[in-house]
């Protein structure tokens, strides 16, 4: 009898039969990080030729001659970075206003069409920001920007020299506008995750619109917020085609933000199709590897800080 | 009083400062969509923009047609690996996906939708044109197929997310298998949302220059064997518009703005039927 209701309690095992769709799912589901993995790997094997050549000296290096094979990225390294850094800078108070503007609870009409231009301003393509920038925006910046400013605030340190149409600026400018989608939707996001209890004791207490969301809702999202930007940097340093187009191609470090540069990505989309020679090739794709890697590491960086800032829990 | 006075108008105009940012961030969506409009339009208003092959400057009656081919011809075979892997990976996350192992997938794909275009291109130019030796359409579908995949992946785990958890208990209830449940009970139900993400990443795929420069290169011909190199219409643009030719250059518009609309029509449509897809599983 014990034995009867043992049995019934706990049946001899059956073996489950093996969720086979599961695991052909899982092993599907491995292309993304094999992907990752696979292009840093070819990159980094592409690279070598340059890698084992130049070594550290690659990054400080200041000479790009394709005659004598030597290579060094330092002036493509500092295009990236000080584009990227006004591009955010110009960006970052319009995106963060939308990004209030959208979160903002009521109005869903006006919210949805805002919405809706900004991420029609995430799917324009590059290359149509480049066209656009090379004939409307280059020419209207010399005149209107570049001009007046190099005129009366040359004794400015990088303000200075002689304004060309293609410059590290009209480079920024186009780079603020492309970043400028992803930095608004990302911190509607985390704006939205602030917990409403917040915003609402801080109402109840008397305080203004402004009050609420400059002292208590922008610094209770502030790591979500801190994470956006760094999201729109990792945009920024990764945009090829629109910058190649508008920044001068000039390998050098240049004195003035007005002045023609290069980029990582920019001097790769140029030079890469006509590249010969394993040196040359392994420089430009040590560029690229550059690229991802510092990509790689911002992106991961922005969205760990972006899903603990929406992950909180609700107060 | 008076402070409060002070309190208030910092709070109207700090609003109507936000308002004016705002409309700052819109000012170069009309800007772009205008010029892009204006400066394209005296081409496309030609048959022969859409029917014949590019030629070079200086020779009347060139088009775009090898490109238009071409951008049909890479982005297809990049949908054609892209998709199914990617729908596939989003249901082994949106079923699956509680442990570790979809976590790593979660990153991987969100950090790749964050990766360099540029480094898509070397790495296909690294893998499959120097076995081979020549530029292919197919390298630029390859580049561009790591690229679509983290946009499938993301919104098909998203769409099938959202599918109830009651269809997936009766389908196994009726003693349906796992797969079957999946794939003819869920994904349908979740179809809209999964083929919006397709197309988001199909439109982003047909705008990419960078993964394309130095895979499918660029051909005058139209060439429709997938092993040669081909144009594609953001690879037109691209490299008309540096040219100092001014009837290339007005090419080059043409082909901005023909790319525009194509991705911009594919993209308001696609997010038309997936909100239309979030409401109606609201009331499921």
């Amino acid at each position: 009898m014990a034995a009867a209701v043992d049995s019934v309690r706990r049946p001899a095992s059956i073996p489950r039969p093996p969720d086979r769709y599961r695991t052909f799912t899982a092993i599907v589901s491995w292309a993304a990080p094999a992907a990752l993995i696979l292009i840093v790997g070819v990159l980094f094997q592409q690279a070598w030729p340059s890698v084992s050549r130049f070594g550290f000296g690659f990054f400080v290096g200041t000479e790009w001659n394709q005659v004598t094979n030597h290579f060094g990225a330092l002036p493509f390294i500092f295009g990236t970075l000080v584009t990227s850094a006004i591009a955010l800078a110009i960006a970052l108070p319009v995106g963060i206003a939308v990004a209030v503007l959208l979160a903002e609870p009521g109005a869903q009409g006006l919210r949805s069409a805002l919405g809706t231009g900004i991420e029609l301003l995430a799917a324009i393509p590059s290359v149509v920001y480049g066209i656009w920038a090379l004939y409307v925006l280059a020419p209207w910046t010399l005149l209107h920007i570049e001009i007046p400013i190099t005129d009366h605030l040359a004794s400015i340190p990088f303000l200075g020299g002689i304004p060309r149409q293609t410059s590290l600026f009209t480079a920024a400018l186009v780079l603020a506008v492309m970043i400028l989608p992803t930095l608004s939707a990302v911190s509607r996001d985390v704006i939205r995750a602030v917990p409403r209890g917040l915003r609402e004791s801080t109402v109840a207490l008397g305080a203004t619109w402004w009050e609420t969301t400059w002292k208590v809702v922008l610094p209770a999202a502030r790591a979500g917020l801190f994470g956006a930007t760094v999201l729109a940097l990792g945009r920024a340093l990764a945009e090829t085609v629109a910058v190649a187009m508008v920044i001068g191609n000039r390998p050098e470090i240049p004195t003035s933000v007005f002045s023609p540069g290069y980029t990582l990505a920019a001097v790769i989309a140029n030079e890469f199709a006509e590249a010969t020679g394993d040196v040359y090739q392994g420089a430009l794709v040590e560029l690229g590897l550059v690229l991802i890697l510092v990509t790689l590491t911002v992106n991961v960086l922005a969205l760990l800080l972006v899903r603990s800032a929406s992950a909180r829990p609700a107060v | 009083m008076r402070r409060n006075l002070w309190r208030r108008f910092t709070s109207t105009f700090a609003i109507g400062a936000v308002y004016a940012l705002t409309a700052l961030a819109l000012v170069p969506l009309g800007l772009v969509l205008w010029f892009t409009a204006v400066k394209g339009l005296p081409s496309v208003t030609h048959l022969e923009f859409f029917i014949n092959a590019q030629r070079p400057s200086g020779i009347p009656g060139g088009g775009v047609a090898n490109a238009i081919a071409g951008t049909a011809i890479v982005v297809s075979l990049a949908s054609l690996a892209a998709i199914p892997v990617g729908v596939l990976s989003g249901i082994y996350l949106a079923e699956y996906g509680a442990g570790r192992w979809a976590s790593w997938v979660r990153l991987a794909s969100d950090v790749l939708v964050g990766a360099p275009s540029i480094a898509l291109g070397l790495f296909a130019f690294a893998l499959v044109v120097v076995p081979q030796h020549h530029y292919s359409a197919v390298a630029a579908s390859v580049a561009l197929s790591v690229l679509m995949l983290p946009v499938v992946i993301r919104t098909t785990e998203g769409a099938v997310g959202l599918i109830p958890n009651g269809l997936r208990e009766s389908g196994l209830a009726l003693g349906l298998p796992r797969w079957r449940v999946s794939l003819q009970l869920i994904l349908p139900a979740a179809a809209p949302g999964v083929i919006t993400g397709a197309l988001l990443a199909i439109a982003r795929a047909a705008g990419e220059t960078a993964p394309v420069l130095f895979t499918a290169l660029g051909n005058q011909n139209l060439v429709l064997d997938p092993t040669r190199a081909m144009s594609t219409l953001p690879l037109v643009v691209f490299r008309d518009a540096l040219t100092p030719y001014k009837d290339l250059q007005q090419e080059a518009w043409g082909a901005a703005l023909l790319l525009m609309v194509i991705v911009l029509v594919i993209n308001l449509g696609s997010r038309w039927v997936l909100r239309r897809q979030i409401r109606l599983a609201q009331q499921l």
